[in-house]
């Protein structure tokens, strides 16, 4: 919004993080800027997760600067994350089943008038938040979500995002389990809310997805930063070498480490 | 003990689906737009799509008071009615507990014998230090409190399966109890209850201008509540329920009410006949009477409605489903995960030792043989033919009043029926079925909603 675009408003610079004798992250650099889409992308245990964890504060960094607005911030615990602004939208999603869309949306942070529920503030706010990200497949928000399919959970999940005015959200794996139609319309909500000024994480492991969308691309390969470019530097060739290798070309920091068989 | 229903599987993504589930959301839980027959409409399929709620409960009890009252002619006396407030009402209390504990898919097995610990201080104070009913009903009621917390903290700290916590202190409260009847200052064993105002509970009528009363605030009270909430979400352009379904509903309130206060006014007494009683060193003679609301529905109303409003009004009430329904998401909410769970338990033991002291009440005597296992059965069933599911995150306190009124007829109505040395046989076999016939319901019901995409 107000950010200049060449700020970023989220940078990780040298994180580690290890479990015991494992080393999950080494050196982990990381930037995410205001109204655009960066994608994660990296194999399976390339570290995502735990960096994304890092982010939400769900696991505390071993070493390394945690700079949110240009400024070195403390993240203990996801309450300190949200209060920052960041968001993430879990793969499981985090939604109570045999609660409604306004009861999900708010949980944690419900409104009150006296001791009392303000059940009709909350509706409206909900109703407003669907309508402002042109969300026409959810038809009363009433619904319990047990009751929504996982295109109409998923943009549950973005739009609690949105009612809570983050100005950075992750989104883990937001397409995994959705079929063509569902995810072109998550992709093109996730586009929307990048376009209000909202900084994006983009976990994916699709690639045509990750360069349909995204504005920049961040790789993770073994535990250690492949790369950050932006979108137009790579192609589709280029990232998946990115991804299996970590280098391009001759150059392989990666193989140093050894790569799995 | 959680939900085992995980969000990790979103369903079926194809468009068809999408659609479907469009025409599906219309049977959403709450208020939608449209007249009575909308309404109505949306009722039915929500039945379809495995949301009974109350209705198996309801039924129930309309075909089993029926049925007894062909089968058995005393069954259906006023006697017999009154009888079944004052009997069946400490279930009630322990069940509206439960649903607490339930509702988070947790079991407190040891609710029973809290009730029973709790109105063995009650009747050791009692007997032992000569309090009086202002002492003692409080101290029975913190027992119920703490008994509530070293459960709760032992399952949600500890993090022992509530099942095994409360197993076992289903065995060690059952020695507690009779360690404190047997021992200490006063009576021991059946030891009988002279507080008057104890006794009063369950053996003890409202004036007759009180239960009207009484009924008449229950009314007014659910109706301004009704129509007041549809009044403000039409202000502020939100469907509302049909003014005719509040209408319809108000008056089966009305009218269950005032139906009930009426019956409970007559005089009730089985045997009319003047007896001889002396007042006043004078030989007079009375007609016996027994008539009136017995005095512990008002003290069942004032819990029910308190914790309706604490469930379906308060954050906290909210916090509790929410860790019924979805433990992660409601930890990742910021929701004191643990705090909510020592909380149920707490009240859980609360409500147990109200129920426990309404059981002394109603058999004017504190013995062990009153607590046995069944009192925490009953109420387990209770809560779960009422429309609690055992699998946590559904479940009101409306399901234990219902439940507990079922339960309470089978009881009833079976030992009218059957007498004899196989009545109490018969009335375990036909309680264990009608537990086992809720459960299955509500089993039924998840997969119902499972596969149709409404929970």
């Amino acid at each position: 919004m107000a950010d200049e675009p060449s700020e970023p408003i989220l940078e990780l610079r040298g994180i580690n993080k290890s479990f015991g004798p494992v080393d999950v992250l080494k050196r982990v650099d990381f930037s995410a800027y205001p109204g655009q889409v960066t994608a994660l992308v990296g194999d399976n245990g390339a570290g995502k997760s735990t960096l994304v964890k890092c982010v939400s504060g769900t696991y505390t960094i071993d070493s390394g600067e945690y700079l949110f607005e240009g400024r070195q911030v403390h993240v203990h615990n996801p309450r300190d994350a949200s209060s920052l602004g960041i968001e993430i939208v879990y793969q499981d999603l985090a939604l109570a089943d045999n609660l409604d869309i306004v009861q999900n949306m708010f949980l944690g942070r419900e409104r009150l008038k006296g001791i009392v529920l303000n059940e009709s503030s909350m509706e409206q706010s909900a109703q407003e938040t669907l309508a402002s990200l042109s969300v026409r497949t959810v038809k009363s928000v009433r619904q319990r979500v047990s009751s929504l399919s996982g295109g109409q959970r998923q943009t549950v999940a973005i739009a609690k995002a949105v009612l809570w005015n983050s100005k950075l959200v992750v989104l883990d794996e937001p397409t995994a389990a959705l079929g063509v139609a569902q995810t072109a319309q998550v992709l093109d909500l996730v586009r929307r809310l990048a376009d209000r000024g909202v900084a994006v994480v983009l976990i994916s492991h699709n690639m045509n997805e990750v360069l349909q969308v995204a504005d920049r691309i961040a790789v993770l390969y073994l535990g250690e930063t492949a790369a950050q470019v932006a979108r137009s530097e790579v192609n589709q060739q280029q990232l998946v070498e990115l991804i299996t290798t970590g280098g391009l070309g001759t150059d392989r920091p990666g193989a140093t480490n050894g790569v799995p068989a | 003990m959680t939900t085992p229903e995980s969000p990790t599987t979103p369903r079926e993504p194809d468009v068809q689906t999408d659609a479907a589930n469009e025409r599906a959301i219309v049977a959403s839980t709450a208020p939608v737009e449209g007249g009575t027959t909308d309404y109505l409409r949306n009722y039915v399929r929500r039945l379809r799509g495995g949301d009974m709620g109350s209705l198996p409960g309801v039924t129930g009890l309309i075909v089993l008071a029926i049925v007894f009252s062909l089968a058995h002619p005393q069954f259906h006396t006023i006697f017999n009615f009154g009888n079944m407030f004052t009997e069946g009402t400490a279930t009630i209390f322990i069940a509206m507990g439960l649903v607490f504990v339930l509702l988070l898919g947790e079991i407190d097995l040891a609710a029973g014998y809290t009730a029973g610990v709790a109105s063995a201080v009650m009747i050791r104070l009692m007997v032992g230090y000569n309090w009086s009913w202002w002492g003692t009903i409080p101290a029975a009621l913190v027992t119920g409190l703490l008994i509530g917390f070293i459960v709760g903290w032992l399952v949600s700290k500890v993090r022992i399966p509530s099942f095994v916590v409360t197993l076992s202190f289903f065995l060690a409260f059952q020695g507690v109890m009779i360690y404190i009847v047997q021992n200490g200052k006063g009576q021991k064993g059946d030891i009988r209850i002279t507080d008057r105002v104890v006794n009063a509970f369950a053996n003890e009528q409202m004036p007759k201008w009180a239960g009207w009363f009484v009924a008449a605030l229950v009314v007014a009270g659910y109706a301004a509540v009704k129509l007041l909430a549809a009044l403000a979400r039409r202000r502020q352009g939100l469907a509302a329920e049909p003014i005719g379904v509040n209408a319809s509903k108000i008056a089966v309130l009305a009218v269950i009410s005032f139906f009930i206060v009426y019956l409970l006014n007559q005089n009730r007494a089985p045997n009319k006949n003047p007896v001889a009683q002396n007042v006043n060193g004078k030989i007079v003679f009375v007609k016996p009477s027994i008539e009136g609301v017995p005095w512990v529905v008002p003290v069942l109303l004032v819990l029910f409605v308190a914790g309706t409003f604490v469930l379906s009004r308060t954050r906290y009430g909210r916090h509790v489903y929410a860790v019924g329904g979805n433990e992660e998401a409601a930890r990742r909410a910021g929701i004191a995960v643990d705090r909510i769970r020592i909380s149920v338990f707490v009240l859980s033991g609360f409500m147990s030792a109200v129920g426990g002291i309404m059981i002394a009440s109603n058999v004017q005597s504190v013995s062990v043989a009153n607590y046995g296992g069944n009192t925490l059965l009953l109420a387990v069933g209770a809560a779960v033919i009422g429309g609690t599911s055992l699998f946590g995150g559904r479940g009101r306190l409306i399901d234990a009043v219902i439940g507990g009124a079922v339960v309470e007829v089978i009881q009833n109505g079976t030992a009218n029926l059957v007498n004899g040395q196989n009545s109490s046989a018969v009335q375990f076999i036909a309680v264990g079925l009608a537990l086992l016939l809720a459960a299955a319901v509500d089993a039924l019901s998840r997969r119902r909603a499972g596969s149709t995409g409404m929970g």
